[in-house]
Order: C-alpha cells, then sequence, then structure tokens
C-alpha cells in the first residue's frame, strides 16, 4: 500500500514538474537578514526592479520568485535549497550573496541539474577545476576585484600592504587575487572569523606593523565596523585604506557617512558609467527605493536581465539543457546591462572591465562612489585555465 | 613598538572584560541568590541594546537615551520577574533552563517583530568618535576609553553597594544563606525582584556601550551570555568581587590570545592557518582557565557561600 502510495505521488510530482513548462519560478536563496543582510537586500530590490520593468515576465514567461533567507548559514542554506528545489520545483535558481552557503548548496542545485544564475558569489572551485554547466555567473569571478585593487595599489607605488579578510572561501580568493597582482611587501595577513564585529585586536597590530597601506575585504556589518573603528583608532591619517566595491558602496556609505570620503575602491560597475541602460537604471533606481544604488544592486539587476534575455533567447525552453546553456553564454552580449555588454567565458564567469573608484561628494553633499580609471581591461578568470569545459 | 601593542592590547582586554563584568553580575547575583539558571540573561542585554538604540535615535542624543534604555530594561527586567520566573525559583535546574530556553526564542522573535531583521545603527556619540592622544604618544580609540571609565565606575559602586548598604547585607545574606535570611525576617520576594532588575538594567548599559562597537542585533546575547557564564563559574557564584576578577582575567586572556597567538603560531605556520588556529586555540584558553580554576578551587575563585 505504502509503496503504491509513494508511487503515485511521484507520478503526480512528475506530471506537475512537465506542467510547469508555460511559466518561470525562480528561487532566491540569500542572506537577508543580520549584519551582512543588506546586501542581499541591495541584489533583492536590483533583481525585483528588472523584474517589475519586465512587467512580471522574464523572457515573456510568467514569472514567479521564490524567496528564502538562508542567515548566512551554509546549513540553513543547505535545507533551503532543498526545499526550493524539491517542494517549491523552481526551473532556476539565482540570489547567494556568501561563497561559503554558495559551496554548501552547490553539490544540491548540481545535482538537481538545476541552472544557477550567480548574482554575487563566484568561488574559484567552482570557476576552475571544478566548473560546471549549470554554473552561470553574471557578477564577476571571485577575484577579480581583488586583482583590480593589487593593480591599483602596485601603480600606486605602496611599499608594503597590510591585508585583512575574513575566514571563508571568498576570503582567501579575496587575498590571493590581491597578491597576484601586487608585488609589494606584505606586512601581515590576517583572517579574522566571518563576522567578527570588533576588530580592536586586528587594530592594534595594524598600528604597531605600520604599513602603508591596508587592503581590507570586509563585506556586510564587518566593513562598516572596521572603517568606523580604524577611524576611531586615529589610523585613517597615516595608512591609506582601500577596499574592494563590496565594502565601500552605498549601503555602506549609508552607515559610515562621512569618514569614506578619500577612499578608493575597485568595481566592475559605477553609477556614473556613461549608457543609457546604466542611467535608466540608477534613475528607476533612486525613485522605486529613495536610494542610490550600489554594486550589488546593479548585480541583483543584471542577473535578472540576463535571465530575462536567456529565457527569451532558449524560446521559454529552461528545461533544454543545451539550447539553454547555449542562449545563458550568449546572452551577455545582447542583454543591455547597466555595466554595458560583456563577454562570458567558458567556465561560466564574466570577461570584463574593473575600475578604481573615488568616494567624493557630489554637487548635492552625497558620498558617491565616483569612476576614476579602468585599472584592468577584459579581464578574465584567472581559473578559466583549469575548467576543461569549452 | 611591542611595548605600544602590549599597552593598546591590554586596554582592549581590559575594556572587554568590564563589559562582560556588568552581565556577569547581574547573572551572579540572580544564580547565587535565588539558584536560579536564567538563560534569558543574553536576551536582557540584547533587548536592552535595541531599546538604546531606538531612544538614541528619538532623542537624538546618546546620553539622553542612555538612561531612558536603562530604565526601560529594568522595568522589562521586574515585570518578567514578577509574571513568569518567579515561579521557577522552586523548580529544578533543567525546568528553569527550558523555561528560560524558551524566553530567549520568544524575545528573539518579538524583537524580530518590533525591530525587524536588519541590524540596528547605534553611532558613538560625535564628541567621542575620534582617538585620543594617550601619554606616551599612543592613540587610542576614545569611545573604548569611556567604556573602560563606565565600567570601572560601575564596579566601584556595585561594590559600595554590595558591602556597605543594606540592601547589599541582605544581597549578601541571600547568597551566602537564603533559607537562614527568610527565617530572619527578610523580605524575599521584593529583594528577588529588586536585584532582577538591577541585573537587567547592567545588562542594558552592557548592551547600550557595546552597540556603537559591535552591531545591534537580533541574537547577539546567545554568544557574551556563555562567556558571562563562564566568568561566574571561575569567579564563585554569587560573588561580585569573583565575577570582576573573573571578567577581567577572560577578558585579557581571550584579547591576548587573540592578538598573540597567530603571531606566534605565524613562526612556523602559513599565515591562513595561522590566523585560523589563533582565535581556535584563543577560545580554548579561556575553558582551560575555567578547568585550571576549577581543579584548584572547585567553588570558584571567591566563593559566596561558606
Amino acid at each position: 500500500m505504502k509503496s503504491k502510495l509513494s508511487t503515485f505521488a511521484l507520478a503526480t510530482l512528475i506530471s506537475f514538474g512537465a506542467l510547469a513548462a508555460n511559466e518561470l519560478k525562480i528561487g532566491f536563496l540569500s542572506t537577508l537578514s543580520g549584519p551582512a543582510g543588506a546586501i542581499g537586500i541591495e541584489i533583492r530590490d536590483g533583481f525585483n526592479l528588472a523584474l517589475k520593468h519586465a512587467g512580471g515576465k522574464l523572457g515573456g514567461l510568467p514569472t514567479e520568485v521564490v524567496f528564502a533567507d538562508d542567515t548566512l548559514n551554509p546549513d540553513t542554506g543547505r535545507q533551503l535549497a532543498e526545499r526550493l528545489l524539491k517542494r517549491d520545483r523552481v526551473n532556476l535558481m539565482t540570489g547567494v550573496v556568501f561563497s561559503n552557503v554558495m559551496l554548501a548548496i552547490w553539490p544540491t542545485i548540481e545535482q538537481a541539474k538545476v541552472f544557477y544564475i550567480a548574482p554575487n558569489a563566484t568561488p574559484t572551485t567552482i570557476t576552475g577545476k571544478g566548473c560546471s554547466p549549470y554554473f552561470f555567473s553574471s557578477s564577476w569571478p571571485n577575484e577579480a576585484h581583488h586583482e583590480a585593487a593589487g593593480a591599483f595599489a602596485q601603480s600606486k607605488g605602496f611599499k608594503n600592504a597590510y591585508l585583512i579578510a575574513p575566514n571563508y572561501p571568498a576570503g582567501k580568493d579575496a587575498l590571493t587575487g590581491f597578491k597576484r597582482m601586487y608585488k609589494g611587501d606584505i606586512v601581515a595577513e590576517v583572517y579574522p572569523k566571518l563576522n567578527q564585529l570588533d576588530f580592536s585586536t586586528e587594530l592594534a597590530q595594524l598600528r604597531s606593523a605600520k604599513p602603508q597601506t591596508v587592503y581590507a575585504f570586509l563585506p556586510g556589518g564587518m566593513g562598516i565596523n572596521f572603517i568606523k573603528q580604524f577611524n576611531a583608532a586615529g589610523l585613517a591619517k597615516e595608512v591609506q585604506l582601500i577596499l574592494p566595491g563590496f565594502v565601500s558602496d552605498q549601503d555602506v556609505v549609508r552607515a559610515v557617512g562621512e569618514p569614506m570620503v578619500g577612499l578608493f575602491d575597485t568595481s566592475h560597475w559605477a553609477y556614473d558609467l556613461d549608457n543609457d541602460a546604466n542611467r535608466k537604471f540608477v534613475a528607476e533606481f533612486e525613485k522605486e527605493y529613495k536610494r542610490l544604488p550600489s554594486l550589488f544592486a546593479e548585480q541583483g539587476y543584471t542577473a535578472a536581465l540576463i535571465i530575462d534575455q536567456a529565457v527569451r533567447d532558449a524560446k521559454g525552453h529552461v528545461e533544454d539543457e543545451k539550447t539553454f546553456r547555449a542562449a545563458l553564454m550568449k546572452a551577455p552580449e545582447r542583454a543591455h546591462t547597466p555595466r554595458g555588454q560583456f563577454k562570458e567565458a567558458a567556465n561560466g564567469t564574466p570577461i570584463q572591465d574593473y575600475y578604481v573608484r573615488e568616494l567624493v561628494k557630489d554637487k548635492n553633499g552625497r558620498i558617491v562612489n565616483r569612476k576614476v580609471s579602468t585599472i584592468l581591461t577584459q579581464h578574465q578568470d584567472f581559473w578559466l585555465k583549469d575548467c576543461g569545459m569549452k | 613598538m611591542p611595548a605600544i601593542l602590549l599597552l593598546e592590547q591590554s586596554l582592549n582586554g581590559l575594556q572587554f572584560g568590564l563589559m562582560l563584568f556588568l552581565l556577569a553580575a547581574g547573572l551572579t547575583l540572580v544564580f547565587g541568590i535565588m539558584d536560579m539558571i536564567n538563560l534569558a540573561h543574553g536576551s536582557l542585554y540584547m533587548i536592552g541594546a535595541y531599546f538604546m538604540a531606538s531612544f538614541a535615535q528619538m532623542t537624538g542624543s546618546f546620553w539622553l537615551g542612555l538612561p531612558l534604555a536603562l530604565a526601560a530594561t529594568a522595568i522589562v527586567g521586574a515585570l518578567l520577574e514578577m509574571s513568569l520566573l518567579r515561579r521557577l525559583y522552586g523548580r529544578d535546574h533543567l525546568t528553569q533552563v527550558l523555561a528560560t530556553f524558551a524566553i530567549i526564542l520568544i524575545a528573539n522573535e518579538v524583537v524580530r517583530i518590533a525591530w525587524g531583521s536588519q541590524p540596528m545603527m547605534l553611532n558613538t556619540p560625535a564628541e567621542l568618535a575620534g582617538p585620543v592622544t594617550l601619554p606616551g604618544g599612543m592613540q587610542y580609540a576614545s569611545y573604548r576609553l569611556v567604556i573602560i571609565a563606565v565600567g570601572a565606575v560601575v564596579a566601584v559602586l556595585l561594590y559600595l553597594l554590595v558591602t556597605k548598604t543594606r540592601v547589599g547585607m541582605l544581597v549578601r545574606a541571600g547568597a551566602s544563606n537564603r533559607e537562614m535570611a527568610v527565617a530572619m525576617g527578610v523580605n524575599i520576594r521584593r529583594l528577588f525582584t529588586a536585584v532582577f532588575a538591577l541585573g537587567a538594567a547592567l545588562c542594558a548599559l552592557a548592551g547600550a556601550m557595546l552597540g556603537p562597537i559591535l552591531a545591534v542585533q537580533v541574537g547577539m546575547g546567545e554568544n557574551i551570555l556563555i562567556l558571562a557564564f563562564v566568568v561566574i563559574v571561575i569567579g564563585g557564584i554569587g560573588s561580585i568581587r569573583g565575577a570582576f576578577v573573573g571578567s577581567l582575567l577572560v577578558g585579557v586572556v581571550d584579547t591576548s590570545g587573540r592578538a598573540f597567538l597567530p603571531l606566534f603560531f605565524g613562526v612556523f605556520l602559513p599565515p591562513q592557518l595561522a590566523s585560523a588556529a589563533g582565535p581556535a586555540v584563543a577560545s580554548v584558553l579561556i575553558y582551560l582557565l575555567m578547568a585550571v580554576v576549577l581543579y584548584f578551587r572547585p567553588q570558584g575563585l571567591f566563593p559566596a557561600r561558606g
């Protein structure tokens, strides 16, 4: 009896799965609460804005987005991914902010043979040897912003640098990227616990190490606290702080304020990039949410645009793996994203430009991340060489 | 140069230790006098920080917000004691742990509903946002110095309260022998409520002072609560003096462990491993300290009960 029942249940499930081809269901698993929750919210808001512009239909299909909050806990993330894939039976997954969550849920998604569109974390373990046709990043490879920062520190001629990043996969990717481009001395390489909020011991070490520059990749509340405490400890006058755009964009500016002025960061996007799609994105985002977008919002927005383009080009056949993958790989060259058109490398990572931005006040007195120069052109993932896919 | 580093790390340890003391003081009194394990102590710390963030926003001033937050949290503490915890005094510790653990979950959800799941911003007062130059030319965050001062003043006041006043005498009597105190006609109910409210206010003070350095968020009380328990076990349950010494010990051991162990491991390990091993071993250090203290003094350093 029992086995008959479960066979019946399975058959029903399968038939429901087949029926769901004329609509799109997207699982949006993200970090939406806690000290780093602001990042997930930025990505979500950007994504929702693009969805709204598309009239609730990505690629012409009525689209339902199922949101889930991983609370930056890999175990929670894995359970929610299972739920999204098995209970909600989503067609696509997206949304993850943190690389440790990404690595935890990745086997589940890959086994389910569902495409994942990365609006943020793109860890090197999934783009190098472990690359997969189901993984597609519309953001950036994990090390790129840090390579850009290393190149910038090198071009500024800083003799030595103090590096700090959280002890998790993206933190290690970050400092590896920085060191690839920066040839000066590394006075110290410090890995505090992810979501550590008090940096008194690290700042004391920093003071005694006397570096010329500090590179800090501390996402979410970590960065807010670090920059505040860095200033409170009087270090800002002595040491130049360089940040990746993740630690210095509008979400952090809103919390830290004045001390941000004069810092430099690196990004694949800037609010003042000169193209129509970007002007529309910035204006509409500000109108909708009453705040300037951050690079995270751009990533969410772009992820939705890429999905829209790929689903349209595949004529809605998300379930046809070959067609949809081919459409995805071409989508960045066809969609009008705020950062312009870009190419996608064979391992599913963008090939794009990276900029140096300076935090300055605009004519309205707002603190903005203004583009200064292009530091890396048509830059591609270092780990592409290890990926066997064509 | 290392002298300055040593001094700065000592100040960091002192600052952390004194904030732990504010939590441990309330916890040790409740545990010692009422023989009650209150896991929800950390929730009062969280609620205090949230009140502080709200009142500071409302009044536009950190210093106006502070007394309001202390008073509000004390009231919450007193209400909690009168409505719920009072019924748990006679029960065994397991019941108390279960019931107060439930309070943690409820408090987290209530705070989430009332304030949202995003952390609240609480800034240091503008006049304390920068560094001060200490004698010897070292710069140190002025706000952290204020935390140290506040912690030290509260420690002295508590010491005076417990040793020199009538209320303090009753508290000590209750801690060393509750039954005898009741037999001598002490109004133990009112005393308990007062002690509990005081403990809540101290929690709020810790939450309010640490809020600008950390983040005011749901669940902020749980991690620090464990350390507070370690402190009172090291110090001796029910003893304010023990809580004070225990807090400073834990604060200094934890900070110096985090600061110097990575340097030590860095000599023979790659940086990534060294900085992972440093904090890991540092957190074990605290429990090692507790184990050593308990081995030689099973009642803690300053047992309240003869």
